[in-house]
């Protein structure tokens, strides 16, 4: 019988896990390097759990640990907003709008009007639109900091931060390993995805729903946060390096926004963010047994998409003896 | 086998290149790159990734393939930018080889054919093995081979469009006119019975990426790809029949008994 655990890293991963194991029973203590819990790529996701529309590009697994990570957020999290989301297009590239429809399901085609009721302030931008009603958003940050606090006063998780520790060095039942990029020394296989975003603020445009824009070369998306603020996200780029932000990358974002709505043009730059997300060859997670050491990691862009699916698995690969073979790759 | 490509001093059992982009993962595009049997890829190089532990990972798994490598300066604006991008890339991937893209319009990605002459002239001094991304115009394509290009890659039709061969005539006409220079369609087909086209019109190969990586299924799509080049290069070295505007019986009806001639 499992009665402790020990985790590294306290990203998402590292803390859905603790609550999985936690919820289960298990004792756990999550060693952070960082001073602060949730400050690695986490910190700057975009927050959409959107697996419908994620399906146009990604395996089915995704969509399997996407539907029971978007029922842990609406049972755990009061945060989420249930508001769907908005996948539009520029005129001329409609074509990209009908192969993401062809490529997905569980969404309308909806016409000005229907956009105009959905979203006021797009009246008039887009003729035709896809919504999909069923999808949510969450704050990334708000759900991070809801977690820490769930996992100390709700079942005694001790957090210890500002150590670095390699899962190697610790002796209890079971080890964890959520360090994401950080793991490449036992992961081999795993690579970086670079991922740029810039939060602007604005008075003019209040979004009520996360809302993608296609585009051949760069499909860019805009979750609504609090306090007029207006996330835009994230480039896609083979690349470990996790601090530059390149002025293209930041032209494209904005060329994006200002297509969505001119009026972000007047939005305030809040702030910009890069970060690095960790991804296997083939995009999916994988929960990886090594001795008493298991090795959750490769979320890449789906971090609050897969992460509590992935730490139910892992929880219960651990307290009940089972296996996933789905995700044990 | 009798019928290989040489470009560059390079012998290629296989007429297709495939681009790198935009595939649902690296896994895939490994497969679709296997089951296509495509022997170069292009690989497109941003700056900001060669420093420090930017794309190596990528780059490493690519260069695991056992494919020749072609990196591509796309997204570069002007004959010098492409130029860095090139010595850049000749440092990733140690190869001479570079498909030379000097883009004269962000939105419709056509070629300044211009910039493209001065990039290619420049390269080619410094030693590179240029493929350069052109329009169909054949005065072009002559100022490339006298800067010293060896290969010529026109477009079928815009990056990214799927629109198949937008001009045959020209690009018939520019077979006629170069009998003996490899040209590459480059950009623009959408589904391999474009590619069985260009094939049949004589063109030495194909290079596309979006049809493959948007496809819904990218490897079915790249084995499809393979399988209608072949039948187009196979269609050209048999010598297809002449169209006419009658019908012919296929049976002669001459010397038919009771035949009224």
């Amino acid at each position: 019988m499992t009665r402790e655990a020990a985790i590294v890293g306290a990203g998402i991963m590292g803390l859905t896990a603790a609550h999985a194991l936690s919820l289960r029973g298990v004792r756990v203590t999550v060693y952070e390097r960082d001073v602060e819990t949730g400050r690695g790529c986490s910190w700057w996701a975009g927050g959409m759990l959107a697996l419908w529309c994620e399906m146009e590009s990604a395996e089915p697994l995704i969509g399997t640990l996407g539907l029971e990570s978007l029922a842990y957020w609406r049972r755990y999290f009061p945060g989420v907003v249930n508001k769907g989301s908005l996948v539009v297009a520029p005129p001329r590239d409609t074509p990209d709008l009908k192969r993401f429809a062809a490529r997905t399901s569980h969404f309308e085609w909806i016409d000005r009007n229907k956009i105009a009721e959905l979203e006021p302030d797009l009246a008039g931008r887009f003729e035709t639109a896809l919504f999909f009603a069923e999808e949510a958003h969450l704050n990334p940050r708000d759900a991070l900091a809801f977690l820490r606090k769930t996992l100390e006063t709700e079942f005694e998780v001790r957090f210890e931060l500002s150590t670095t520790i390699q899962p190697e060095a610790l002796k209890v039942d079971a080890v964890l390993d959520c360090r994401g990029l950080e793991a490449r020394d036992a992961l081999p296989d795993l690579r970086g995805v670079k991922g740029e975003m810039v939060i602007l603020k604005t008075k003019d445009i209040t979004l009520s729903r996360p809302v993608r824009l296609l585009h051949p070369r760069i499909p860019v998306y805009l979750v609504p946060r609090a306090d007029n603020h207006v996330m835009v996200g994230a480039t896609m780029i083979e690349s470990g390096d996790r601090t530059r932000f390149s002025a293209r990358s930041m032209m494209e974002l904005l060329n994006a926004a200002y297509a969505i709505h001119p009026g972000f043009g007047e939005a305030e730059i809040v702030e910009t963010g890069t970060d690095v997300r960790p991804a296997f060859p083939d995009n999916l997670p994988r929960v990886r047994r090594d001795g008493n050491i298991l090795r959750l990691n490769g979320l890449y862009r789906h971090g609050y998409l897969g992460a509590p699916a992935l730490a139910r698995r892992a929880a219960e690969m651990i307290v009940d003896g089972k296996a996933f073979p789905e995700v044990e790759r | 086998m009798a019928d290989a490509l040489t470009l560059y001093g390079t012998t290629l059992q296989s007429r297709l290149m495939l681009g790198t982009a935009q595939y649902p993962s690296p896994a895939i595009l490994a497969e679709a790159i296997k089951i296509s049997k495509a022997e170069i890829v292009t690989v497109s190089l941003r700056r900001e990734t060669t420093g420090g532990t930017g794309g190596r990972e990528f780059w490493t798994m690519i260069k695991e393939l056992g494919v020749h490598v072609l990196p591509n300066t796309a997204g570069c604006h002007t004959a010098k930018e492409a130029i860095l991008t090139a010595e850049l890339a000749r440092d990733v991937f140690d190869t001479d080889w570079i498909k030379l893209e000097v883009i004269g319009h962000a939105d419709t990605l056509q070629p300044d054919v211009f910039g493209l002459v001065d990039g290619a002239r420049e390269l080619t001094a410094q030693g590179f093995k240029v493929f350069p991304y052109t329009t169909d115009d054949i005065v072009v394509a002559e100022k490339l081979l006298a800067v010293g290009c060896e290969v010529l890659m026109p477009w079928g039709a815009p990056i990214g469009s799927g629109k198949g061969l937008n001009n045959r005539f020209a690009l018939k006409a520019m077979r006629a006119h170069f009998p003996r220079v490899p040209l590459v369609v480059d950009a623009g087909i959408g589904v391999p019975s474009h590619a069985a086209e260009a094939m049949e019109l004589g063109y030495d190969a194909i290079l596309l990426n979006t049809a493959v990586a948007k496809a819904g299924d990218p490897v079915q799509m790249a084995k499809g790809f393979a399988l209608g080049l072949e039948a187009g290069r196979l269609a050209y070295l048999a010598g297809a029949m002449e169209p006419r505007d009658m019908a012919v019986p296929s049976t002669p009806v001459l010397g038919l008994a009771f035949s009224e001639i």
